[in-house]
């Protein structure tokens, strides 16, 4: 298992470098070209929701992104520490909401709704302390596109 | 890439040439301008997204956004795209059924003569 770990202070122009290195890595790490351009808007999503939380509740605080190829999955793994006990209730609300029925896309929750609909294996931790999502496509199952 | 913004004005309708990458960082920029424009009275908005590489979610705010303030003077804010790969965050989110959205500037142009 090969691992990448970034961490980016939260700022919005470091996202768009979060999602060129996440898209690059998953590149190497086989990923069809397909869905690179799912992978590049998931991360997005992903490290957008945590900079918003950070510049509200902790703007001095760093984010940690984790990527890494795990039995032919690219995994990657968004990690923030702004309280989100209201975020989980939002997540619940958008993803039971029926299509064309979406709240304000001001919300935080939208930016999940939009990661759920991307990737096809998605888990969110959300917690007092911070929240986790966590996100993976298939990859080559060596973990490494071919040269 | 960074994000250009351009626009005219064409027999009642503004044209937004948007070029780049909307995202976290640069889309306030974009509600800037549309904010402007209907603040100067332009009612009518047709944002041409052609030569837009990426879009998020922070950036269909924006165009949400755009669209209640035109709304509230009885105007339109529509789109212009065909990229697969823009198109689909508009599906994924149902706001297909919300913008109009036309495959070239010239048949957007044709729609709103016809609904003037």
């Amino acid at each position: 298992m090969a691992t990448v770990e970034l961490t980016f202070s939260a700022l919005p122009a470091h996202v768009r470098t979060a999602r060129l290195v996440a898209t690059a890595i998953a590149r190497r790490t086989g990923v069809e070209e397909s869905l690179l351009d799912e992978v590049r808007l998931a991360v997005g999503e992903a490290c957008s929701r945590a900079v918003e939380a950070h510049r509200l509740h902790c703007p001095g605080e760093p984010i940690r992104i984790e990527l890494r190829d795990d039995s032919g999955r690219f995994e990657v793994i968004v990690t923030d520490v702004a309280p989100s006990d209201d975020l989980e209730q939002e997540f619940q609300a958008v993803t039971s909401e029926p299509s064309g029925m979406l709240p304000d896309p001001f919300a935080s929750g939208f930016g999940i709704a939009v990661i759920a609909g991307l990737a096809d294996d998605v888990e969110v931790y959300p917690g007092p302390k911070g929240m986790r999502i966590r996100m993976s496509w298939p990859a080559a199952a060596n973990g490494l596109a071919p040269a | 890439m960074d994000l250009k913004l351009d626009h005219r004005t064409e027999d009642r309708l503004t044209i937004v040439e948007v070029e780049g990458e909307i995202d976290v960082y640069t889309a306030p920029r974009l509600r800037e301008l549309l904010i402007d424009l209907v603040n100067k009275g332009n009612f009518h908005l047709l944002v041409n997204m052609e030569k837009v590489d990426f879009l998020d979610s922070t950036g269909l705010g924006v165009l949400v956004g755009g669209l209640k303030r035109v709304r509230a003077h009885d105007g339109s804010l529509e789109l212009v795209c065909t990229q697969e790969r823009i198109l689909k965050i508009f599906r994924i989110t149902g706001l297909t059924k919300v913008f109009g959205i036309y495959a070239s500037v010239d048949e957007a142009k044709e729609a709103h003569g016809r609904d003037k």
